[in-house]
C-alpha cells in the first residue's frame, strides 16, 4: 500500500488575474505504517496538497498513483480511493449531521455499499479505537464537548476501513490535553492498524514528539522531507519560512553558545535532559 | 479598587426541562476572587471547561454572577443602568475571528463601536483613525474583512474595541483559531498596547508561551483559581499543571527535569538564557 | 463558487463612488424606468450614451461589467427564445411549429437590449456603492415605513451583514462538501429526491454553522454595546452639491424619455 505523488503541480484559476500556482512539481512517496508530519504556515499549500491525495483535486500537471494505479485514469474508482485514503478536514466537527453519534459514523461505511449491521460493527470498532465512551454512542452528536466531536469524526471517517489516514490540523480547538488524547489516539491507531498517517500540523513541538518524517511545505514547494531532528537542524531557514524550529531546538543552540557542547539534533525533552546530563559528567570527568 | 475586581464570584449554567422548569444547574466559576490593578497585563489558564470564558463573559456583563459580584472600575455589573458604561469600558475580543467583524469594511466595523455609543460622527472618524493607526492596521482600511489573515481580522477586531475608549480589554482566547503568526501578531498587539500605552489586558488562553511575560497568571480548574502569581511562581509548580494537563514551557520542563536528576537549578526557568546561565555557573 | 461578482464592491474614488447611495439608488430606478419608456432607436441611443456615460465616469474596467452580465446569460437567452418564437406577427421563417416572426425579432431585441441595461445600470450601482452605504441609503429612502412600524434599521442592518457573510457560507459549504465527499456522500448522481435526500450531509451542517455563528456575532454586538435604535453613524447620508447636480441631470434626462415617449420619436 503506498501513495506516490509525481511531479504534482495544481494551479487555481489558470489564466485568469487570479492565477495561483499552489503547488509546483511535488514529488514524495508515502510508505505504509509512517507518521508523517506535514509543515507549513497559512498559504504554503499543505491543504492544496492533502486534497490531491483522495482525488478531491485534480493535478494540473503530473500524477498522483496508489498501488502504482494513476488515479485519474479514466475507469479510476475515485470513490473507492476515498475510502482506501481517508481525510479528515479541519474541525470535522463542523461535519457531523447525524442523529446520533453512532448513525453519523455509519454514513460512511453505508456509502461503501455495507449493510446497516456491517457498518454498525465497524462504527463501533472505529469509536472504540479513537477512545470514544460507549455509553455516548447513542447521544446526539451536538451535545458533545469540542474533544469528543472531534474524535467522532475522526471515527467516521476511520469506519470506512482506510490504509491511509490524512488529517488536517487535527488538534485545532483543542486544548492541551485534547490534543494530547488525539495524538496519542492517532499514533495509537498507526501502530496498532499499520496505516500510514500523514498530519499537517503547526507545531514543530507536536511533530517532534510523534512524527518520523517531516514534509516541510514553502510557497507550494517542498522545502525540507527528511527525519524530525535533520530538519530542525535548519532552524535559520525555517524561520526565514516564517517557521521556527521547536522551542528546545533554541534551548540547545543557546547551550551551546555558553560553551556546553550539547546534542544540537535533541528534540524531545528526554533526548535533551540525558543530553545535557552526559556532556556535564563528561566535563566533570574532564576536570578530575 | 482595581479596574476588575471579583468577590466571591460564581457563575451557574441551569439546564431547562421541556416545560421551562429548571432541571440541573451546572457550577461554572466557583469563589473566585481577583483584584487587578490599571496597566497590568493578566492571564488565566486553564483547559476547555475550565470556567475561563465564563469568567471572562462576566468581566463586561455578558452573563451576570449567580453569587458574589463583579466590578469593573468600580461599578457593580448587576446594575442594570450601568450595562453600556460597563460595556464601554470593558471590551472584548473573542475567539472566532470571523464572527465578531460586523462591518464589511475594515474602517466601517472599527466605527461600530462609537456608533453604538452616540459619538458624533466627526469623533468617529478620528477615534476610528486613531484606533487604525495603534494597532497598525491604516492600510487596510478600506478592504473587506473577508480578505485579511487570521491575525489581521484579530486586531480589526482589537481596533474596533479601542475606538470604544476602553479601561481594559478582555481577550478570550484571542489566539486559538490562528496559525503561529497571527498568534504573535495579536500577542504582539496586546503587548504594545499593554506597555506602550498602559491599557489593562486581560488575555484567557492556554498557549503557555503567550503568559511568560505577563504581570500576574491565574490558573482555573473546575471553575476555582488553583495557582496564582508571576509566571515564573506559578511555573515553579511543574508538577501541579502537568497534573492539570496544561503544557508547560520545554525549556522549563527540561529544567525541571534536570533538577530532579541532582542538578542545582532553580524552580521556574522561563528563557533558554536562564537555563544557560544556571547550568554554565 | 469564487466567481460570483456581480455587484461587488469595487473600491474606487470616481465621481459615482463620491455620490450620495440614495441619489444612486433613485438614479438606478429612474434609468430603469426611462429603458421601458423608450422604445424606439433614437430613444434607446440616448439611453446607450447615457449608461455609456455613467461606465466612463465610474472608473470601473468595462470587462468587470461585461463579467457581470455572463451571470443573467441564461435568463436573457431563455427570455430572447421565447420572444422570437412565440410572438405572433409576420412570418419570416417557419420549421413545423416553430416560426420566427418579425414582430418577434424586434420585441426579442427590445427585450434583450432591456434586460442588459437593466443588468448593467444596477450593477454600476452596487459596483460603486459598499453594502454598508447601500443599506444606509435604503434605510433612510424607506424611513418613512418605520411610522407602520416596520422595523426598518434592523432590517438594513440584517441585509448588510447577510452581505458580509455570505462569502464566508460560501467556502463553508465548500469545505463541508468536500468532507463529506471524503466520507464516500454522492452528490451527483439518482433521482431528484435522491438528490436532495443526499443534501441532508450538506445542509445540517451548514445550518448549524449558520446559527452559531449568529449566536456569537450577537453576542459579539452587545458587547460592543449595540442596542437597536439610536446610534449615530461614522458615514451619515449628506446630500452634496454633486447630488444636486445628479438629481438636475436625471431629471432632464428622464423628461428627455418622456417627450420622446410623447412625440413618438
Amino acid at each position: 500500500m503506498s501513495i506516490e505523488l509525481q511531479h504534482v503541480s495544481f494551479i487555481y484559476s489558470p489564466g485568469t488575474a487570479y492565477e495561483l500556482h499552489a503547488l509546483k512539481d511535488i514529488s514524495f512517496t508515502v510508505h505504509d505504517g509512517e507518521f508523517i508530519g506535514i509543515i507549513g504556515h497559512t498559504g504554503s499549500g499543505k491543504s492544496t496538497l492533502i486534497q490531491h491525495l483522495n482525488a478531491l483535486i485534480r493535478p494540473t500537471k503530473g500524477k498522483v498513483l496508489y498501488n502504482g494505479e494513476d488515479i485519474w485514469e479514466e475507469n479510476y474508482d475515485r470513490r473507492a480511493l476515498r475510502s482506501q485514503v481517508g481525510l479528515v478536514f479541519q474541525y470535522p466537527e463542523h461535519q457531523l449531521f447525524e442523529n446520533t453519534v453512532l448513525e453519523d459514523v455509519c454514513f460512511g461505511p453505508l456509502n461503501q455499499g455495507l449493510s446497516k449491521e456491517e457498518a454498525e460493527e465497524r462504527a463501533k470498532k472505529a469509536l472504540a479505537s479513537v477512545g470514544f465512551r460507549e455509553d455516548h454512542y447513542g447521544k446526539s452528536p451536538f451535545e458533545l464537548s469540542g474533544g469528543q466531536k472531534k474524535r467522532a469524526a475522526i471515527a467516521g471517517v476511520l469506519a470506512m476501513d482506510p490504509k491511509i489516514l490524512v488529517l488536517d490540523e487535527p488538534t485545532a480547538g483543542l486544548d492541551p490535553k485534547g490534543r494530547d488524547e488525539i495524538l496519542d489516539q492517532v499514533r495509537a491507531l498507526q501502530e496498532e492498524r499499520g496505516i500510514a498517517v500523514l498530519v499537517v500540523s503547526h507545531s514543530m513541538e507536536d511533530m517532534a514528539r510523534y512524527a518520523g518524517r517531516l514534509i516541510v511545505m514553502d510557497h507550494g514547494a517542498v522545502a525540507f522531507d527528511d527525519v524530525p531532528g535533520n530538519v530542525f537542524a535548519h532552524y535559520e531557514e525555517l524561520e526565514k519560512m516564517g517557521l521556527a524550529a521547536p522551542q528546545l531546538t533554541y534551548v540547545m543552540q543557546t547551550l551551546r553558545a555558553n560553551g556546553l557542547m550539547v546534542d544540537p539534533a535533541a528534540d524531545t525533552v528526554e533526548k535533551a535532559r540525558d543530553s545535557i546530563l552526559a556532556v556535564l559528567k563528561a566535563e566533570r570527568q574532564g576536570v578530575v | 479598587m482595581g479596574i476588575i475586581k471579583a468577590v466571591k464570584l460564581a457563575f451557574d449554567y441551569l439546564k431547562y426541562d421541556d416545560d421551562g422548569n429548571v432541571e440541573d444547574t451546572q457550577r461554572a466559576v466557583d469563589d473566585v476572587s481577583l483584584d487587578i490593578q490599571p496597566g497590568q497585563f493578566i492571564a488565566i489558564l486553564g483547559h476547555n471547561g475550565s470556567g475561563k470564558s465564563t469568567l471572562a463573559k462576566q468581566m463586561n456583563a455578558l452573563l451576570l454572577p449567580t453569587e458574589g459580584a463583579m466590578y469593573v472600575d468600580g461599578t457593580d455589573t448587576a446594575k442594570e443602568q450601568d450595562l453600556w458604561k460597563i460595556r464601554q469600558k470593558a471590551g472584548m475580543i473573542f475567539q472566532n475571528p470571523d464572527n465578531q467583524i460586523i462591518g464589511s469594511v475594515v474602517e466601517e466595523d472599527v466605527g461600530f463601536g462609537p456608533e453604538n455609543l452616540g459619538v458624533p460622527t466627526d469623533e468617529i472618524w478620528r477615534r476610528v483613525d486613531d484606533s487604525l493607526t495603534r494597532i497598525g492596521m491604516t492600510e487596510y482600511r478600506k478592504q473587506s474583512p473577508n480578505r485579511l489573515s487570521g491575525g489581521q481580522k484579530q486586531r480589526v477586531a482589537i481596533a474596533g474595541v479601542l475606538a470604544m475608549l476602553p479601561k481594559c480589554i478582555i481577550m478570550d482566547e484571542p489566539t486559538a483559531m490562528l496559525d503561529p503568526n497571527g498568534r504573535k501578531e495579536v500577542i504582539r498587539s496586546a503587548r504594545e498596547l499593554n506597555q506602550k500605552e498602559g491599557v489593562t489586558v486581560i488575555l484567557i488562553t492556554h498557549y503557555m508561551e503567550e503568559v511568560i511575560d505577563a504581570d500576574a497568571v491565574f490558573v482555573m480548574e473546575e471553575g476555582r483559581i488553583v495557582l496564582q502569581g508571576t509566571p515564573k511562581e506559578v511555573f515553579s509548580h511543574v508538577e501541579e499543571l502537568q497534573k492539570l494537563r496544561l503544557d508547560v514551557p520545554q525549556v522549563t520542563l527540561l529544567a525541571h527535569e534536570l533538577r530532579k536528576s541532582g542538578l542545582p537549578i532553580p524552580e521556574g526557568i522561563l528563557t533558554a538564557e536562564e537555563l544557560a546561565g544556571a547550568l554554565c555557573r | 463558487m469564487r466567481d460570483i461578482t456581480i455587484g461587488q464592491y469595487y473600491p474606487g474614488n470616481s465621481v459615482l463612488h463620491r455620490l450620495d447611495p440614495r441619489t444612486k439608488f433613485v438614479g438606478t430606478l429612474m434609468f430603469i424606468i426611462s429603458i421601458f419608456i423608450f422604445h424606439t432607436i433614437p430613444g434607446y441611443a440616448v439611453a446607450t450614451v447615457f449608461l455609456g456615460a455613467m461606465i466612463l465616469l465610474s472608473g470601473i474596467p468595462f470587462r468587470l461589467i461585461v463579467k457581470g452580465l455572463k451571470a443573467v446569460l441564461v435568463i436573457m437567452l431563455i427570455t430572447v427564445v421565447f420572444n422570437i418564437f412565440l410572438t405572433p406577427g409576420e412570418v419570416l421563417w417557419q420549421w413545423k411549429i416553430l416560426k420566427v416572426t418579425k414582430e418577434g425579432l424586434i420585441l426579442a431585441g427590445k427585450m434583450a437590449i432591456r434586460l442588459i441595461y437593466l443588468v448593467t445600470g444596477s450593477s454600476l450601482m452596487t459596483l460603486t456603492t459598499t453594502p454598508n452605504q447601500l443599506t444606509d441609503g435604503l434605510e433612510d429612502l424607506m424611513a418613512p415605513l418605520n411610522r407602520i412600524r416596520i422595523p426598518v434599521h434592523e432590517i438594513a442592518l440584517m441585509m448588510s451583514i447577510a452581505l458580509r457573510f455570505i462569502p464566508i457560507l460560501m467556502e463553508e459549504t465548500d469545505k463541508i462538501m468536500k468532507a463529506q465527499l471524503a466520507r464516500g456522500a454522492d452528490f451527483e448522481s439518482g433521482s431528484i429526491i435522491r438528490k436532495a435526500k443526499n443534501m441532508i450531509p450538506l445542509l445540517v451542517p451548514l445550518f448549524i454553522s449558520a446559527f452559531r455563528r449568529a449566536n456569537d456575532l450577537a453576542m459579539a454586538m452587545e458587547a460592543r454595546c449595540y442596542h437597536g435604535g439610536s446610534r449615530t453613524q461614522m458615514k451619515p447620508l449628506r446630500y452634496t452639491r454633486l447630488d444636486l447636480a445628479a438629481y438636475l441631470i436625471l431629471i432632464i434626462y428622464l423628461a428627455i424619455a418622456i417627450l420622446f415617449r410623447i412625440f413618438g420619436i
